[in-house]
């Protein structure tokens, strides 16, 4: 086809120029890229320690079975509840030996056991958020057996400030350096557009169809974008093999999300050389 | 331009004249719709300036074929190259391409030296190739601004001569000059005059309308 052929003679005629603007693309990409892997395994990092969200509401000494009990089913209505855990004194008493050895002994000769009962409330993935966690903590301490409910504040609302800014960060640096790029293709289309200035020219005067003449350059967009995008994946992949072998074992980031990363190349070559040469077959 | 109302018909041969900037050169960019008419209307076999999208504009380019002083050919390519380009760009069917071709130059007179580069032609020659060009797509009109303000006289009374012949096959010509000398030597054409954007004489008046 036209298209394709012009296209490969626009490659042929300035082939540093068509592989320079690929290599800039694929260079912004491929920070875009490095963002994409840190949020990802962010992400993971956060979601593991978010399981680890949850809620102790202490139990009053004399406190009667009954009542936790309906304490235990009432509490369960929440949707954002998955799960609770009774932690008897013995319990209590038993994971303090283990976890605390050095004060086991005192426990042991004390008389009475000073540790409360215990329930340990979990929530649902999805719904340990600060919100949430808030609604519960306050339907729990309005027993009058409960002694107090904890959940960690400080740390679970840190959490949520450090998962906003990963998430923003990516995202403005995304849009950032993804603009970057369409601006580097445009760029390097505006000179080709430029360069075959009396082509385009005696296409107009002839009567080629506005469409016939855009193809070429829009392929040629369109290519320079992608190749940025494989670029940019490969330079990331290679960056994630390098920093797992001999820094810290992080994940890949999923399938998809390279996947969109192409397409996102792709539109933005198509587009930004759809816009640089529109300027130009707008005059003539 | 004010106040001009013109009309070329089908198969007619006209000169239109005038001095510099008398609007000759602007006259024929608003037939061939490279510029729009701040008002008024262009109508070229049924297509008007007036509701035409930029989309269709191919239309009316490949109805207006159109030459130039300075030949506008494409360089580093040769006279065949620059022929088959315009018959490439307009969609026809790549295998037909170099007969066509061949054939748009034989009928400008124009054999031997298809395969030589435009640099290396001489001003004639060059123009002989712009006009195989321009009637790649058979328009109805053939508009050429001072076709022959680079030639000699040999050279200028051969195109003259091409042009009658296109014109003898049923195409309209519409030839700019400012060499009325030039003029003089064809009492069949029509003239049109024009001066500072208005029509000043036709002397076939009694056909005048809008173009
Ligand atoms: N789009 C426009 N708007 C306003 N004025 C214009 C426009 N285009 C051209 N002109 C002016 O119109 C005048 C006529 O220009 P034009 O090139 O048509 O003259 P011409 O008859 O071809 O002259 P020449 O013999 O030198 O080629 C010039 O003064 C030019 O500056
Ligand atoms: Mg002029």
């Amino acid at each position: 086809m036209y298209a394709i052929r012009e296209a490969a003679a626009a490659f042929r005629r300035a082939p540093i120029l068509t592989a320079l603007s690929a290599g800039m693309v694929g260079l912004a990409l491929y920070v875009v890229g490095l963002f994409s892997l840190a949020t990802y395994n962010l992400r993971i990092a956060l979601e593991a320690i978010e399981e680890r969200v949850e809620i102790v509401v202490y139990i009053r000494d004399n406190t009667r079975q009954s009542e936790i009990d309906l304490f235990l089913t009432e509490i369960m209505d929440f949707q954002e509840v998955s799960n609770t855990k009774l932690i008897s004194k013995m319990d209590a008493l038993e994971r303090a030996q283990r976890d605390l050895p050095e004060f086991g002994q005192l426990f042991l000769d004390s008389e009475v056991n000073p540790l409360p009962q215990s329930i340990e409330i979990a929530l649902n993935p999805g719904n340990r958020t600060p919100e949430t966690i808030a609604k519960v903590v306050k339907a729990a301490q309005s027993y009058t057996f409960v002694e107090d409910a904890l959940y960690g504040e400080e740390w679970v609302d840190r959490l949520f400030a450090l998962r906003k800014i990963g998430l923003a960060t990516t995202t403005a640096a995304g849009a950032a350096f993804a603009m970057v790029a369409a601006l580097i293709i445009g760029a390097a289309l505006r000179i080709a557009v430029f360069a075959r200035r009396e082509e385009i020219y005696v296409m107009r005067l002839v009567g080629a169809r506005n469409g016939f003449i855009r193809s070429p350059f829009l392929l040629e967009g369109a290519l320079a974008g992608l190749t940025g995008g494989i670029l940019a994946s490969g330079l990331t992949y290679g960056s994630y093999r390098g920093v797992s072998t001999y820094m810290l074992d992080v994940a890949w980031i999923p399938f998809s999300w390279v996947g969109i990363g192409l397409t996102a190349g792709l539109l933005f070559g198509t587009i930004s050389s759809a816009v640089a040469i529109h300027r130009h077959l707008k005059k003539v | 331009m004010r106040d001009v109302s013109l009309r070329v018909n089908k198969g007619e041969f006209a000169f239109l004249t005038g001095h510099s900037g008398s609007g000759k050169s602007t006259t024929m960019r608003l037939i061939h719709m490279s510029d729009r008419p701040s008002s008024g209307e262009i109508n070229v076999d049924g297509y008007s300036s007036d509701h035409i999208t930029q989309r269709d504009l191919w239309k009316v380019r490949r109805l207006v074929g159109m030459v130039f002083q300075d030949f506008r050919l494409l360089p580093g390519r040769t006279a065949l190259e620059n022929v088959a380009f315009a018959l490439e760009v307009t969609g026809t069917p790549r295998k037909a391409i170099p007969a066509r071709a061949n054939l748009l130059l034989a009928q400008v007179g124009f054999a031997p030296k298809t395969d030589a580069l435009v640099e290396q032609l001489s001003g004639g020659e060059r123009q002989r190739v712009a006009i195989a060009r321009a009637l790649a797509n058979e328009p109805d009109i053939l508009l050429a601004d001072e076709p022959t303000g680079n030639l000699d006289d040999q050279a200028t009374s051969e195109i003259l001569d091409l042009f009658w012949d296109i014109n003898a096959n049923g195409m309209a010509v519409l030839m700019a000059t400012h060499d009325l000398e030039l003029i003089g030597r064809h009492p069949n054409a029509r003239v049109i005059e024009l001066d500072q954007g208005r029509l000043v004489s036709d002397s076939n008046i009694m056909r005048s309308g809008t173009h």
